[in-house]
């Protein structure tokens, strides 16, 4: 196929305040996010971004982020899952009596735990995928199932402490390979590095866009998105490198962050699940196994699940029996709150992980301001329909 | 006579377009105006200012009904005035009755209390002004697509109805059921109700229309009257495309090679009642190069036939075998239909052919993922060339690849359904209602993409409701008739009558067709 002259009359690329206002959807949560932490920060006096409260912020909310990468597939594909949070408990329920009572090693441990994950998520997917049997219903089985078998798993007790390599999971940081002592090296010299490889990444998208012709972000938008990105990371990587480094965990999840991203927006699959939660009739006379997909999705949700069932015991270094009790219900609200919308087919990586962002910083946040937890659920609760409201106005508009 | 719709200076801007500019339409009391026009022409938008779904205020000009002006504000204001729209996607709940349809929003109650037996009686009325003899508690389910027609004229009329307006009433119905339909307009006519027929049939014009007002890119082109001299169907093309066209069907050089495609004793059984069969024993074959039709009713089976064909994706129990270039193939699974070398475009592009909320692009590559990505990574640059190539080769009008198809024309989306099943390059494929809904000036872009495919060596199968498409397109047709192939005969040889007649020889061993939808009288 020639590049002759199919492409359109070269676009002029569009002011940066129309294309703000066209893509008011994608950069309206990150303005959110970037308000609520000003506006907390401003509020309690600068302790919200002080480098300890800081990895406290990375630490609490991993789990959530980790799971809502996860869940974003599964709303895309027009489902739900609601066992996650009994299945974090179930986890951290396995994970204890293999390490405490059967002084199993953590990683055979993690190897099991991870399994487990993957077969109760495909035990759910498969009554999903195959019977048809709408996700709320499986999910709401698997939440009381599983939340169950914790239970009975750990006779309502809690189970700990666990060896210090598996607390090292959640409350470890890496190595200081400069060993600078006091400031941590590394830990700033990746956060710089990252953001400029990322930037570095979408220069050459951009530039090999350019040559098609194709419409994108306006230039100055895309400096300033560019030197805002690094400055932020820059800046969360002084402020931590001058308390203990970069959290292991933080590497776990920017990693995951980075590959969910990719399989969603770079490959089949992804572009599949998309299709599946738009129109499944049409993806399935495409040609896709919607069946099987919906089916992986949940097992990876399974997955994701165990994983931050295991960040989660090891944070607390004890498995008890009310671990992740309603973190589904955060983990959803992340999705919708990014973007996702609950009819499938719509919602994005990045959107998620800001959406579990803005949760976790407004839960930091009010906890620091003395707000109890009362009012804290009535606020998150209102931010939730306000973010949602937010996206269908826009959407109406568009 | 009097005028009972004035409509005048319309204009009507969306950010960017200008959807109507300075229209003009008036329609007499009791008479059938026919409003016709190319797809984003701008015959629903005028219908949507004037019945209220763009309210007043959010658009320029006059509208006066009944001589005085008025500013409708909401469908309740022109519902209240006498103004019944009928959508082409028919606005009944599938699971309620027919009465409880009929009064929906409406409904006989004293107190928030609903009288059932005032609701029944005069349902009953109803349904008897428009000729249903159905029983008014069934379901609307259980109706065919013709009969749900009717219950939507028939709650127009509960509203004490002045001005009907029909978007396309007879796009999903077959010729016995369209002509009730015009009958029953004509009768509507004679009781001095006005009507507005949006048609893409110009044959039906033809039959019932008094005047016919044609639009054009969002403009009035003229207002014809069919009693000063009769119109021409070339005269209202003309006046819609802005050009004559020579010939509706595209000609075609060469002629069909060796057998290519062949199905052998095909049969399925329907999907929820096992044992009932939709489709019996079908033998066809489609040569390189040739374009096959299959010609019968709404509900003859050749949809069920298609899809159960492409991957067993409709019916159960299927039996029959399907030979490629005289190998026999596996068409078990969608994904196998398709690496063997089918491709089935669906009738229902809205639920089964498209991801509306995605873009052009992504639907074009949809089918063929793996065309643009190397192990499972996409390439986007290429994805993007693939998708303006076929928006070049294809025409499609739109702003860029990049916009979502739900905001496309009816014969824009058809072609990026085509689009994406020309870019998974089959070599059979099979084209259900490929023109359905869609204007003239598209249809005769989609037998110009047939005549391209069948020039590449390729087969097609088109299934087609409209027999002179039939005629126009195909070298052979095939005639089917409650499951089976009844007839087979050259295009060169075939006549609309002679179809029609193997339909009804064909059919009456059967008896009476499936839903009661089928042939009541056959127009000579």
């Amino acid at each position: 196929m020639s590049a002759e002259l199919n492409l359109p009359a070269r676009p002029r690329d569009a002011s940066p305040a129309k294309f703000l206002k066209s893509h008011m959807r994608d950069y309206g949560m990150l303005i959110s996010l970037l308000a609520i932490v000003a506006f907390f920060q401003y509020m309690t006096d600068g302790t919200l971004l002080q480098p300890l409260n800081l990895t406290n912020l990375v630490l609490q909310n991993s789990y959530i982020v980790i799971m809502a990468l996860g869940m974003l597939l599964v709303i895309v594909a027009g489902h739900i899952d609601l066992s996650v949070g009994s299945i974090v408990g179930f986890i951290g329920a396995l994970a204890a009596i293999l390490m405490v009572q059967f002084n199993l090693h953590f990683l055979p441990t993690a190897l099991i735990c991870l399994a487990a994950g993957g077969l109760i998520g495909a035990a759910q997917g498969y009554w999903v995928a195959y019977f048809r049997i709408p996700s709320f219903i499986v999910t709401l089985a698997g939440m009381l199932v599983f939340r169950g078998l914790s239970l009975a798993l750990l006779a309502g007790q809690s189970v700990g402490p666990f060896p210090v390599e598996f607390q090292r999971l959640s409350s470890g940081f890496i190595p200081d390979v400069f060993a600078t002592g006091g400031f941590h090296l590394t830990t700033l010299l990746l956060c710089v590095a990252t953001p400029a490889i990322l930037i570095g990444l979408s220069v050459a998208t951009r530039l090999r866009r350019h040559r098609f012709a194709i419409e994108q972000e306006p230039l100055p938008l895309f400096v300033a998105k560019s030197a805002g990105l690094f400055a932020a990371m820059a800046g969360i990587g002084w402020l931590l490198a001058s308390y203990k480094g970069l959290p292991n965990v933080l590497i776990i999840m920017a990693l995951l962050i980075g590959l969910y991203a990719f399989v969603t927006r770079d490959t089949t699959i992804g572009r599949r699940v998309y299709a599946l939660g738009g129109n499944e009739k049409a993806a399935k006379l495409s040609g896709i196994d919607t069946r099987r997909l919906s089916f992986y999705t949940f097992v990876n949700m399974g997955v994701l699940a165990a994983l931050a069932g295991l960040i989660f015991a090891a944070r607390l270094n004890t498995a008890t029996p009310k671990a992740g009790v309603s973190f589904e219900l955060d983990v959803i609200a992340a999705c919708f709150i990014g973007g996702a919308s609950a009819s499938g087919g719509v919602g994005r990586v990045t959107g998620a992980v800001i959406g579990a962002f803005i949760m976790g910083v407004m839960n930091n946040g009010m906890s620091i301001l003395g707000i109890g937890i009362d009012w804290q659920q009535v606020i998150k609760g209102l931010v939730l329909l306000a973010a949602v409201c937010f996206d269908v106005y826009n959407k109406g508009k568009a | 006579m009097n005028t009972i719709l004035e409509m005048r200076g319309i204009t009507k801007t969306f950010p960017g377009v200008k959807a109507l500019d300075n229209v003009n339409l008036s329609v007499r009391e009791g008479e059938i105006h026919a409003l016709i026009g190319e797809n984003g022409a701008g015959k629903s938008t005028l219908m949507k200012v004037l019945s209220g779904v763009y309210p007043h205020g959010s658009y320029e000009g006059d509208i006066r009904f009944r001589g005085a002006p008025v500013a409708v504000r909401g469908i309740a204001d022109s519902e209240t005035l006498g103004i019944v729209i009928i959508h082409q996607e028919l606005a009944l709940v599938p699971l309620l009755s027919i009465t409880e349809n009929l009064f929906l929003g409406n409904e006989r109650a004293r107190g928030g209390v609903i009288d059932w037996t005032a609701a029944t009686l005069r349902a009953r009325d109803l349904l008897r002004t428009v000729g249903l003899s159905d029983p008014p508690e069934t379901p609307i389910t259980d109706l065919g697509v013709g009969k749900q027609q009717l219950v939507e004229i028939a709650k127009a009329l509960s509203k004490e109805v002045k001005l009907l307006i029909l978007d396309e009433p007879t796009a999903s119905l077959n010729e016995s059921d369209s002509d009730a339909l015009l009958a029953l307009l004509l009768r509507f006519k004679a009781q001095g109700i006005a009507s507005i027929l949006i048609s893409h049939k110009l044959n039906e014009i033809a039959k019932v229309a008094d005047r016919v007002t044609i639009l054009r890119d969002g403009t009035t082109v003229e207002t014809l009257d069919c009693h000063d001299a009769p119109i021409s169907q070339d005269r209202i093309i003309k006046g819609m495309v802005g050009r004559d066209l020579a010939d509706r069907y595209p000609r075609r050089a060469g002629t069909p090679g060796e057998i290519l495609f062949e199905v052998e004793g095909w049969s399925a059984d329907h999907p929820i009642h096992p044992g009932r069969r939709v489709v019996k024993d079908i033998d066809l074959h489609v040569r390189r190069g040739e374009v096959v039709g299959i010609a019968g009713l709404m509900g003859a089976g050749r949809t069920e036939f298609a899809m159960s064909l492409f991957g067993r994706s409709y019916g159960r129990n299927i039996r029959g075998t399907a030979r490629l270039n005289g190998r026999a193939i596996d068409v078990s699974t969608i994904r196998r239909a398709m690496d063997s070398g089918l491709a089935y475009a669906t009738e229902d592009r809205k639920h089964y052919g498209l991801v509306l909320d995605n873009d052009i692009r992504h639907n074009v590559t949809l089918a063929n993922l793996d065309g643009v990505a190397k192990a499972g990574v996409i390439h986007h640059e290429r994805e993007i060339e693939v998708a303006n190539d076929f928006r070049r080769r294809l025409r499609i009008r739109c702003s860029s690849v990049f916009q979502e198809t739900v905001n496309l024309s009816g014969g824009n989306q058809q072609k990026v359904v085509l689009s994406k099943w020309l870019f998974a390059d089959p070599q059979v494929l099979i084209l259900d209602e490929p023109t359905r809904g869609i204007d003239v000036g598209a249809k005769y872009e989609i037998y110009t993409i047939v005549n391209q495919l069948v020039a590449e060596g390729r087969g097609v199968i088109l299934i087609s409701s409209e027999l002179p498409e039939l005629l126009g397109v195909a070298d052979r047709i095939y005639v089917m008739n409650e499951g089976a192939l009844v007839a087979e005969m050259p295009a060169a040889e075939a006549s609309q009558e002679r179809i029609m007649h193997a339909i009804m020889s064909g059919g009456a061993a059967g008896a009476r067709p499936a839903d009661g939808t089928g042939p009541r009288e056959y127009p000579q």
